[in-house]
């Protein structure tokens, strides 16, 4: 006998189920729990636009108020994915506004937004709060004064790294004096100057503004005039951290910063002078969050700023740093859980710099609550990655780039295999994995073996032939993403392990010997994923199908092949033909 | 692709993990460039890390890395904003190295205007006394001027020394006694 409730009931125990997974489980329950719960989900989560298309998230899901989409597959970040390659906003938008007028917030990472889907975003969405535009490109600062005058309750602009066309700083001044909404602003990737008094009037009215970050160009000297109008802030970005030396801007800085009492998270710090570095001290015992990562300074003085952050959980500086603050960090900052070292000068041969694999190490002896490390270096060695396995064996995330490809072990000039093994095989929980120095196959017979939850992977210049692409797709049971570079995996290991494909997210491999002929074979084995050849020689079909291509995206999908492809794409069908 | 079939049953290629002056990933076609007589006096084996230090044609070959830098695109894996920072925007940046310091500073000569305000700041860089009392070791400084020639540092005015160099190193005395005999200069500074 079943027993049912009214629908309202469950609705409103489905209000508290937030997370995608549990709501996936709750609408495989039974047919009516499916509809109920479909009408009730607020938020999408589309991790490849090209997995799915609006149509078909619209009529399962009618009545969402929350979208988050990514587009271009990581590897674009560094200039693999050629130019107009696609991930574009505007089909999304202009079904949106059809569909959801009480759409309020949109969250992009990777894509190719125009200024033509921020007016559409800003006319269409009455209650529209919040737009994450997260490495996007394709507008210009038009498009955001036209978000900004439209508006009304604006909450969130957050443009996070995006690469903005940036026409004036003018677009700031749309923001209308009855917009007094703004909770968060991030301008950091802009490079003009914003009218400043704009912006202040903007801070003083908005009383809820919690994160703000400027950009480059609003100097030192203005900034006590905006923390005093913005006393709630929790996260705050500076713009260039110099100025000539006076004693009075100082102190006004360190009353300024002193006065933000609820002050969580730094960043900005470019052009820093040291002189103004100690106006910060006040609040770096409240610290949890300092990104260094565009200052220039030293050494000593980042040893100084980060020995009084006992707070600290995230981390992000140059490798200024060197082996010595890192050393210090580990004394001194207990509750450390991320750290990112980046290259001052990453395409230097000659290290400018005294950082080491020691620092790392010091760093996984010293903070035990360590989860996620991003960390480039011009050495490594098997045993230092022992002992960072053995003392942090919570790692989340694990990437590591030693800067020249396939350097060995500096000690023992042996391949890392056994380094890379022992952390895979001590940190159980890692989800996340980037690989680098010199790797044969054996350690991705580690990473099969051990690497049950690993999501995403991601290798370049290693392994020795099909067998290590082999144990991967075979062994790793959790895997979604697999990123892969200039390695010698060939045909054999992908058509093997095809299947494998289906239950990913995405594989991405350039610069491999991967055959035309293998990527027309796996297109028709494959139902429900696209397998897009990109080449930009031309139609591989004027070469012979034993002919590397350059880069292959293979992804699973429900939407069928693209309908947006440069001519640079070719969509391998089910038939073995290049549609083209 | 890179030829891996050498590497034999141990994975180990001794070979192929030469350190040259190749770009990382770049085929390894062993030390290709042209060395100089005087390089024998500043060719050094850095600490643990083997590196040749191979001046003389330094300058060429780093042109070279310049010029070809971009074959091996998106390596390392640097997202373009954060390059861009590091763009020096102004100043002289010369690069300053210590004997058995397995790394080089770059040093901005236009922040200085004269020898003692430089020299004054190599302790600080690089933790190393001019004299180091444990092992009498004394450190002279030497730099590589336009014409790629080693000279004692101080030989010539400080304006000239700025224009002309292009990379500084501290050496051990004994390193240093092969050097070029000074050149003539119209007045000599103090080097220190």
């Amino acid at each position: 006998m079943a027993y049912s409730f009214p629908e309202e009931v469950l609705e409103y125990v489905l209000s508290f189920i937030k997370t995608d997974k549990d709501r996936n489980a709750v609408s495989l329950v039974c047919k009516s729990w499916y509809e109920i719960e479909r009408w009730c989900r607020r938020r999408v989560f589309i991790g490849n636009c090209y997995a799915v298309n609006p149509r078909i998230m619209i009529r399962r899901f009618p009545e969402i108020r929350s979208v988050e989409i990514k587009g271009k597959p990581h590897f674009a970040d560094f200039n693999l994915v050629p130019e107009g390659w696609g991930g574009y906003f505007h089909p999304w938008v202009v079904a949106m506004a059809r569909a959801y007028p009480m759409l309020e917030e949109i969250r992009l990472k990777r894509m190719v937004v125009s200024d033509d889907c921020l007016e559409m975003i800003a006319k269409s969405f009455k209650n529209f709060r919040v737009l994450v535009m997260s490495s996007c490109e394709g507008f210009s600062t038009d498009g955001l004064a036209c978000i900004a005058a439209n508006c009304r309750n604006l909450r969130e602009l957050d443009l996070r790294e995006s690469e903005v066309e940036d026409l004036s700083g003018h677009w700031l001044s749309h923001f209308p004096d009855t917009c007094t909404s703004l909770e968060s602003l991030n301008i950091a990737c802009l490079g003009s100057e914003v009218c400043f008094s704009a912006l202040e009037r903007l801070v003083s009215r908005c009383p809820n503004l919690r994160k703000l970050q400027l950009n480059r160009t609003v100097p030192l000297e203005k900034l006590p005039n905006l923390l005093i109008r913005a006393p709630e802030l929790v996260e705050f970005g500076t713009g260039a951290y110099s100025a000539e030396l006076r004693p009075e801007l100082l102190s006004n800085l360190v009353n300024a910063f002193a006065g933000c009492k609820k002050l969580k998270a730094l960043s900005g710090f470019w052009d820093v002078v040291p002189a103004y570095i100690p106006a910060i001290y006040p609040v770096c015992c409240g610290l949890t969050s300092l990104n260094l990562s565009y200052a220039n300074i030293q050494s000593p003085d980042i040893i100084k700023l980060v020995s009084q952050c006992q707070n600290l959980q995230r981390l992000w500086v140059l490798d200024y740093i060197e082996d010595s603050g890192l050393d210090v960090l580990a004394t001194c900052c207990k509750k450390l859980e991320e750290l990112r070292v980046f290259p001052s000068d990453p395409y230097d041969v000659e290290p400018n710099v005294s950082l080491t694999e020691q620092g790392l190490v010091s760093v996984s002896e010293g903070c035990p609550k360590l989860q996620s490390v991003l960390y480039f270096c011009r050495r490594m060695s098997n045993a230092a990655l022992f002992t960072i396995a053995k003392n942090s064996p919570n790692l989340i995330r694990f990437r590591l780039c030693i800067i020249e490809a396939r350097a060995p072990d500096y000690l023992t000039y042996e391949p890392l295999d056994a380094g890379f093994g022992a952390i895979v095989e001590n940190c159980r929980e890692l989800r996340r994995l980037s690989l680098s120095g010199f790797l044969t196959d054996r350690v991705f017979e580690y990473i099969g073996k051990h690497a049950k939850k690993l999501e995403m992977l991601s290798i370049a210049f290693a392994g020795q032939g099909d067998l290590g692409l082999h144990h991967v797709l075979s062994g790793c049971d959790s895997l979604r993403k697999l990123e892969i570079r200039d390695c010698p995996f060939g045909d054999k290991a992908l058509l093997a392990n095809a299947a494998k494909l289906e239950t990913m997210r995405s594989l991405w491999m350039s610069s491999c010997p991967v055959s035309y002929g293998a990527c027309k074979l796996l297109g028709q084995k494959l139902r429900r994923v696209n397998v897009e050849v990109i080449d930009e020689r031309g139609t591989p079909e004027s070469r012979p199908d034993s002919c590397h291509i350059e880069k292959l995206y293979i992804y699973r999908t429900l939407s069928g092949p693209r309908v947006d492809t440069p001519d640079f794409i070719w969509t391998m069908d089910e038939e073995g033909n290049t549609p083209q | 692709m890179n030829n891996l079939s050498e590497s034999g049953k141990s994975g180990m290629n001794l070979k192929e993990t030469e350190l040259t002056l190749g770009l990382p990933g770049e085929p390894r076609v062993g030390k290709a460039c042209m060395k100089r007589v005087f390089s024998e006096t500043v060719d050094l084996e850095l600490g643990n890390s083997g590196k040749k230090d191979s001046s003389g044609s330094g300058s060429s070959m780093k042109k070279e890395s310049a010029t070809s830098r971009g074959k091996l695109v998106g390596w390392p894996p640097v997202r373009a904003h954060r390059k861009n920072i590091m763009t020096v925007k102004s100043g002289k940046y010369v690069k300053v190295g210590v004997d058995g310091a397995p790394y080089l500073r770059k040093v901005d000569l236009e922040l200085y205007n004269s020898y003692e305000q430089f020299l004054s700041i190599r302790t600080v860089l690089d933790e190393k006394k001019l004299m180091d009392p444990v092992n009498g070791v004394e450190y002279v400084p030497t730099y590589e001027d336009k014409d790629g020639d080693w000279m004692l540092v101080g030989d010539v005015p400080w304006k000239m020394f700025a224009e002309s160099c292009k990379r500084v190193r501290l050496m051990t005395r004994s390193e240093a006694i092969g050097l070029a005999p000074r050149p003539e200069t119209k007045c000599s500074s103090s080097s220190s």
